[in-house]
């Protein structure tokens, strides 16, 4: 089938193109140059806004914590209902949506491509399980290595060899595609009753820091060049004062070379949902925003690109692998509480939120993540997240962005909505700046689609990109977005056509077709073999020590992935 | 006050789900509108009248308006859910979710209700002359938030959890109560004048719960504070003399009141 989207004002970033009328022609779910337009489908795009599909980065959306998610909030499940329409499931879920619906939702705000970003080992099977159930949108995994004894175990004794073949092994086993730190050795001392604090307090038992297995990590992703750098939950999430772990855990992969085997990143390290991160004052009573000792080290530095974790203002579920702080959330707010430890791996827990923004903390929260955006002044090193559903639902994307482009909808949302601690705590009323469309582009498509590795054939509409397009109803000609805020958001709600490998699979808004099954990155890294093995035989002793599972029945098999997509690392 | 006759015929197997069946949605529309409106039979939407002869007459607005349901609903869910004025009267039982998300006006069941009756009810009032089952005015499923105004009576006897997680409101049954009334209850009264099972109150939080009858097992996470006379509830005076507990101290800072009848309670003061 070819298409041909005709007349739309398109942004397309990675190939400088800045709101110029142009077609975009689309073969066999490729872009390409021309087609015949006699034979061609014509997409109507005169009047509007045109960009390649959305790339979320960092969101929760398969795997045991987002089930527990599910399963323990039926009160979020009834907030957001979607009944058995022509060729779809039915579905259910505001926060922490069903599978299906997950694939539906980020269809129509035009996303086509979202990463889980937290995948206990030992689970991924029950991850790639849900992935084989939510339609249409392309996905990776992020294994956990921050508080993993074989990992910990090789860096504490300074054998990064090992320690980069067993990342290797493991990624390869899980079909996971980045390195994921979360509360490097943290979460291993919340399953001795604790937590770090800091970059240089040791995790029990194995005697090694938050600071070491961010360099040892960091050091390992570039040996095996890995598409996308180590991606970094920082320690002390949501502690008043934080912000110095922050800067401090950014230093840490300083200095190291990126070496990406395929793609372009120039980051060595990806942190994620800042907001969380750059907390200042010493209790919840003097705390405030350090948004701009953040934006300054992003400013002056180029070796990271963040996301912001932006709070929506919603009810809805946290949920990560920082195992502590959700016992500290949950002590703080008296909601319910789930809790897991992965045997030699990781944690996690989950806890409802309520981000209500006539209170004081959580308004000063969502003036925090603002502020990251607006004055880190290159939209390069930032990518737009919620961390889904932690600070809000991905399916508030599109405020995000009717915020980011209008002064207007904040300063009304300040003024009339939030706790008077936003504009005391923050400089969030004194920043003008509105974000451009092609600033959008850039940090929910061109910025996620380079960090990752994968802006070969994603997040731009260059000849060779996959086929993945979305046309907004927003006329940038005609309406200001800075006014028309509510007109924008809407737009970017409901999507008028979207495309996903080059098939239409959403129009006016609602999924007319599921398409294929969307791909499944990971790593499939080459290694020289006597180093290989001797970690494998390693691993295989301590599985028949400590695992609960034998070791033949741990790996993921690629039939569990509808659309296997593999992306080769080096040798060793 | 106008009225409007719902006669119904044989009840089907497979229940129906009715909250069209409310003041609010009746009201503005003429009969023959009102026999079109939409009704659920398991997964088929089908019209009102398939199921219900339609008589008598509308009125422009819901507050003046009372819909009589002249026979027994024994397999129809969710008549009166949200409704927020006017008033209801069931000639028979109902099904589960009677009166869920009530917000105001009266809804009068004389016959059994099933469970769920009243779920997060905001207002009005809600009333069971025979028996009513579990859940009675307790918050939807996973939610800690529940019943938080209007006042539930029921006659008969009902099922357990009744009043969970409730934060306001006022809740009455006359009969016998199996086990847990009020639990995670943070707000409201509960009056019991019936003999409870067991675990009155079970981390409570706050609010008061009151037991004329026998209370076969209690918890141990309540303090015995003493007898109180002619107790003070919700600007009533009860008479009688009282057991009072504060708790339930399973639950960090619970400030939750109990207070049991003398009479046949002694088993539960240490
Ligand atoms: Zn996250």
């Amino acid at each position: 089938m070819e298409h041909i989207i005709k007349n739309g004002i398109v942004y397309d970033p990675l190939n400088k193109i800045d709101g110029e009328k142009k077609d975009i022609c689309i073969r066999d779910g490729k872009i390409v140059d021309s087609v015949n337009e006699a034979d061609a489908n014509v997409i109507d795009a005169s009047g509007k806004i045109v960009m390649a599909g959305g790339i979320d980065p960092h969101t929760h959306i398969a795997g045991a914590k987002v089930n527990v998610g599910r399963m323990y909030r039926p009160e979020d499940s009834k907030k957001d209902v979607e009944s058995r329409l022509a060729g779809k499931r039915s579905g259910s879920g505001f926060s922490v949506p069903s599978t299906f619906m997950t694939g539906y939702r980020y269809a129509q705000m035009g996303y086509t491509t979202a990463m889980e970003a937290a995948m206990p080992p030992l689970l991924s099977r029950h991850t790639h399980e849900e992935f084989i159930d939510t339609p249409i949108i392309d996905h990776a995994a992020y294994p956990l290595f921050g508080n993993n004894w074989f990992v910990m175990e090789y860096l504490k004794e300074g054998d990064v060899d090992s320690c980069a073949a067993y990342v290797s092994w493991l990624l390869k086993a899980t079909k996971g595609y980045t390195i994921k730190i979360v509360n490097p050795a943290g979460t291993e001392a919340w399953a001795w009753g604790g937590n770090v604090h800091g970059i240089h307090d040791p995790a029990p038992y194995f005697d090694i820091t938050a600071a070491e297995i961010i360099k040892g990590l960091a050091e390992v992703n570039e040996m095996l060049g890995l598409p996308h750098a180590i991606h970094l939950h920082c320690n002390d999430l949501g502690h008043p004062g934080n912000y110095e772990t922050t800067l401090a855990s950014f230093d840490v992969p300083k200095g190291i070379k990126p070496n990406p085997k395929t793609g372009s990143r120039d980051a060595v390290l990806y942190a994620t949902h800042v907001q969380f991160h750059s907390y200042g004052g010493t209790t919840w009573r003097d705390f405030v925003s350090e948004a701009g000792s953040i934006a300054d080290y992003v400013n002056k530095n180029d070796h990271l690109v963040i996301d912001v974790g932006q709070v929506t203002l919603d009810e809805t579920t946290t949920m990560t692998a920082d195992g502590p702080m959700e016992y500290d959330l949950h002590s703080i707010n008296g909601l319910k509480w789930a809790n897991c430890d992965v045997e030699l791996e990781t944690g996690s827990g989950v806890v409802p939120f309520l981000y209500t923004p006539g209170a004081p903390v959580p308004s000063v929260q969502w003036a925090i993540g603002m502020e990251l955006f607006l004055l880190i002044n290159d939209p390069g090193k930032v990518c737009l997240t919620t961390d889904s559903p932690n600070a809000g639902p991905f399916t508030r994307y599109p405020r995000v962005i009717s915020w980011l482009m209008s002064n207007q909808y904040r300063s009304n949302l300040i003024e009339n909505e939030l706790h008077k601690w936003a504009q005391r705590k923050s400089d969030i009323a004194t920043i003008e700046r509105e974000y451009s469309f092609y600033e959008i582009a850039q940090v929910t498509r061109s910025t996620p689609a380079q960090v990752l590795g994968l802006s070969d054939t994603k997040g731009h509409l260059g000849v060779g990109a996959d086929a993945d397009v979305a046309v907004y109803s927003f006329n940038p000609e005609t309406q200001d977005p800075s006014s028309d805020y509510m007109a924008l958001e809407e737009a970017i709600q409901n999507a008028t056509c979207v495309l996903k490998d080059g098939n239409i699979v959403v129009k006016d808004g609602v999924v007319v077709n599921i398409g294929i099954h969307g791909r499944t990155y990971w790593i499939d890294t080459q290694l020289e073999e006597g180093i290989y093995n001797e970690v494998v035989t390693d691993v295989e002793k301590k599985f028949k020590q400590y695992y609960s599972v034998n070791f033949q029945n741990y790996p993921v098999q690629e039939e569990y992935l509808p659309r296997s997509t593999p992306v080769n690392g080096v040798m060793l | 006050m106008s009225e409007i006759i719902l006669t119904p015929k044989e009840q089907p197997q497979v229940p129906l789900e009715a909250k069209n069946i409310t003041p609010d949605a009746f009201a503005g529309k003429t009969i023959d509108e009102i026999k079109e409106l939409k009704i659920w039979h398991g997964n088929i939407q089908v019209a009102l009248s398939e199921f219900f002869d339609v008589d008598g007459e509308s009125a422009e607005n819901a507050s003046e308006m009372k819909i009589i349901i002249d026979g027994d609903v024994y397999n129809t869910k969710r008549i009166g859910q949200k409704m927020t004025a006017g008033e209801i009267t069931v000639k028979g039982n109902v099904n589960m979710y009677v009166g869920v998300e009530m917000k105001g006006g009266k809804l009068t069941v004389e016959g059994n209700a099933a469970s769920w009756a009243g779920q997060d009810m905001e207002g009005g009032e809600l009333v069971i002359m025979g028996n009513a089952e579990d859940y009675v005015g307790a918050a939807y499923r996973g939610d800690w938030r529940g019943m938080s105004g209007g006042k539930i009576t029921v006659y008969g006897n009902v099922g357990s959890e009744i009043a969970e997680y409730m934060n306001g409101g006022k809740m009455i049954i006359k009969g016998n109560v199996a086990i847990m009334p009020g639990v995670h209850m943070n707000n409201g009264v509960l009056i019991i004048e019936g003999n409870v099972v067991a675990r009155v109150g079970g981390e409570m939080a706050g609010g008061t719960i009151v037991v004329k009858g026998v209370i076969n097992e209690f918890l141990a996470g309540f303090k015995y504070i003493g007898v109180e006379k002619e107790i003070e509830v919700d600007g009533e005076t009860i008479p009688g003399a009282f057991y009072k507990f504060k708790g339930d101290h399973a639950t960090k800072g619970a400030n939750g009141t109990v207070y049991a009848a003398v009479a046949g309670n002694g088993h539960i003061v240490p």
